[in-house]
């Protein structure tokens, strides 16, 4: 019996604010950012939304598209740079929120923008072993960047939950293959409310190796070619990197396409490659292999192979797309994003 | 007083080497110039170094001792001396090599620059090079060396007209000698448009003005004139090595548009070594931004003051031109590692002479000199090289 995703659901906070708007701030000029970066604007969360209303809201996306209810869900891990609390889960204010509660394992995971994908393979693994019927892999995030830093202009937020099991699978999970060092590129101490960042270095020995090591794995794993596949999602910290990293390996900017969503959602760290990857099943059909790649700071990727079955037509258009998500956006002024950003300390 | 040779060279590559540690890059320096000059590590009888910042840069201080331990030259108790006067370290230790070999103290000595700068990130990086101007009067107050020499191009302009595009031709032909050069930091080709519309950094100068933060390593090896011949078929002679001391901070100088350190090194290397500046065919530069060579080329009078910008921006500093400028890119293309640029300079001056310097091989060139800053003028070292 295959293993695989069952259903999913994304969710993006509804404000977003320009590149041109940031750079009036701080006097960059928004076109060579906009071409460098490859990103034109990127979603706020709204004052009172955090990484944990935002799982909850792609959680309930996921059950509402599938019709399974939260105590079929035996397991809940949350991926996330910016949990609301240090000490205390966001995976428990999850699994209340959903009525998965009480007898369902739950922890809150962190691996930089990769954490979500850890958290699937948590699942995965829980599944095939058949410790879980179901359990619900979430990578989400309030993307912090500070004020004046590259990575403001970047910086997002959304989440994408995804349920894995093994009846009425919509893709399955062919294989997995991840490729970790400790290589310190990007990081927040305990206390500190922006990361750090070591500026180029973030690029050639963060993500440049891991992503290409760790696709390069699956694609050696799975004795595959990156013709073999119809859609590949990599992580998108900007619009540059994920293009950089489809030419090397030789997918097609066709293949990527549809799971590249940075340009108008901006950079939602753990939430990055999982939205991706849900615009990607939000169209695909019957038989269609879908090849992703994450990256995670400090550092690490996770590759994944799916195949889409027949089963994903009931489930289409059962819950918002991507593109919807991303449509009909609020803009925002950056002193209203730095109200919603909590930016300004009252 | 006797007189000196190069009989080897080794220079790594230049750029953000982080896959490399300080340790890596001095070895790998000091091995390719004893190679170059087919000599072992026994041969060598003093060390002079280089290095402006390791304290600040990777936390290591006594480094004098720790690469003389990681070269290998500990067994002979070989002396190795450390260096610094801020970007021109790698001069002075030059000169000091000279000076030990000329004054017959030793007969071999290896002289090399190092800097390892992508360690830290770059906050760090601009107050360890803040360090170079007077912590008490410059840096303290908020002058950064961007700032500081902005200040002299602001004067530049306004005394003798130097324009925007004078400038920018600066790094437009530094890139295009960089892009022959396998060694430089950056490789690419840049237009005057590309400069000009550059991020700000000091008004007037933008990013594309500055030199970057490097890492890289150069060595040379010293020997008596009299005995060259037994190392290389190429030997190339040290006609002077002058060096010249002024006030640390800007404030305090004379002028604003003129470094009058350069003007007393350059004098004293022409008389040492009874030249004139016709006579020098190719020269390496302190670009450390755009106005601080076109100073350099004033200050050395190769060009009349206030001609350095329309000499540039005519053509006549390019490979090909009246005097070529830079040939390895300079500062701005091929890199600055602060401690080891005064070694490259003179790695890229032995390749001139000797005829080996590829796509960028200045023709028939017999008489090079190198000019090393350090901070705003308060160090400047000229060497004059001679087949």
């Amino acid at each position: 019996m295959s293993i695989g995703i069952t259903t999913y659901g994304a969710y993006i906070p509804r404000y977003r604010i320009t590149v041109e708007e940031i750079a009036r701030v701080w006097g960059d000029n928004a076109n060579d950012i906009k071409k460098g970066l490859r990103v034109l604007e990127k979603s706020v969360p709204d004052r009172d939304e955090d990484t944990a209303t935002i799982a909850v809201e792609a959680a309930r996306s996921a059950l509402r598209r599938s019709g399974l209810a939260g105590a079929d869900i035996g397991a809940i891990y949350v991926g996330s740079e910016s949990h609301p609390y240090a000490v205390k889960p966001t995976a428990t204010i999850v699994a209340e929120a959903i009525r998965a509660t009480p007898e369902l394992m739950a922890a809150d995971y962190e691996f930089a923008c990769k954490a979500g994908t850890a958290a699937l393979q948590t699942c995965l693994g829980l599944v095939a072993a058949d410790y879980i019927k179901y359990g619900m892999a979430i990578g989400a995030d309030t993307a912090q960047g500070a004020p004046a830093d590259a990575l403001e202009y970047t910086a997002a937020a959304g989440g994408a939950a995804y349920v894995v099991g093994k009846n009425h699978v919509i893709a399955e999970i062919e294989d997995t293959y991840s490729f970790t060092t400790d290589t310190f590129d990007f990081w927040r101490r305990e206390g500190q409310q922006y990361p750090k960042h070591g500026g180029r270095f973030t690029g050639e020995p963060g993500y440049f190796k891991h992503v290409l090591a760790g696709a390069r794995g699956l694609l050696h794993k799975t004795h595959s070619k990156p013709e073999d596949f119809d859609f590949a999602v990599f992580h998108q910290p900007n619009g540059k990197f994920p293009r950089t990293v489809a030419s090397t390996l030789g997918f097609s900017p066709q293949q990527v396409k549809q799971g590249l969503v940075v340009e108008k959602l901006g950079n939602a760290y753990a939430g990055s490659s999982l939205i991706g990857l849900a615009s990607v099943l939000d169209v695909a059909e019957p038989g269609s292999r879908i090849f992703m790649t994450s990256f995670g700071s400090g550092a690490g990727s996770d590759s994944f192979t799916f195949r889409v079955t027949e089963e994903i037509g009931t489930m289409q258009g059962q819950a918002p797309t991507v593109a919807e998500l991303l449509a009909a956006p609020i803009y925002l002024d950056y002193a209203i994003y730095a109200k919603h950003k909590n930016k300004i300390i009252l | 007083m006797r007189d000196v040779a190069i009989v080897g060279i080794g220079c790594t590559k230049f750029g953000e080497m982080w896959d490399k540690s300080f340790r890596d890059l001095f070895i790998e320096a000091g091995l390719m110039a004893l190679e170059d000059a087919g000599m072992s590590g026994a041969d060598v009888e003093a060390l002079y170094g280089g290095n402006m910042s390791s304290g600040v840069f990777i936390e290591q201080e006594h480094v004098g001792a720790l690469i003389a331990d990681y070269s290998g030259l500990i067994s002979n108790s070989v002396p190795s001396t450390r260096v610094e006067a801020a970007c021109a370290s790698g001069g002075l230790a030059l000169r000091s090599g000279i000076i030990a070999v000329a004054s017959e103290y030793h007969d071999i000595v290896i002289s090399a620059g190092i800097e390892k700068m992508t360690d830290v990130g770059p906050e760090k990086a601009m107050d360890a090079l803040a360090a170079a101007s007077d912590r008490e009067w410059e840096a303290a107050l908020g002058a950064t060396f961007p700032g500081l020499y902005a200040m002299m191009a602001r004067a530049h302009m306004d005394e003798f007209g130097t324009t925007r595009e004078q400038l920018a031709q600066v790094a437009v032909k530094n890139h295009y000698h960089g892009s022959m050069n396998p060694k430089a930091q950056f490789r690419n080709t840049i237009t005057i448009d590309a400069v000009i519309s550059s991020p700000l950094v000091a008004d007037p100068l933008r990013l594309f003005d500055c030199s970057p933060i490097t890492d890289g390593a150069a060595a040379v090896i010293l020997v008596p004139a009299e005995r060259a011949r037994e190392f290389t078929d190429t030997p190339i002679y040290v006609k002077a090595a002058a060096q010249a001391s002024d006030t640390i901070s800007l404030h305090d100088r004379r002028s604003l548009t003129s470094i009058d350190a350069t003007r007393i090194a350059a004098d004293r290397a022409f008389k040492t070594a009874r030249l004139q500046r016709s006579n020098i065919d190719v020269a390496e530069v302190h670009d450390c931004f755009t106005i601080a060579e076109i100073m350099a080329i004033e200050d050395l009078a190769f060009f009349e003051k206030g001609r350095g910008g329309p000499a540039t921006l005519a053509g006549e500093t390019a490979i090909g031109g009246k005097i070529p400028i830079n040939t390895s890119g300079g500062l701005k293309a091929c890199g600055h590692p602060v401690g080891a640029t005064g070694i490259k300079q003179a790695v890229e001056i032995v390749e001139q002479l000797r005829g080996t310097a590829g796509k960028r091989q200045v023709e028939g060139a017999e008489v090079g000199l190198t000019h090393n800053v350090g901070g705003t003028g308060g160090t400047v070292v000229v060497h004059i090289l001679a087949r």
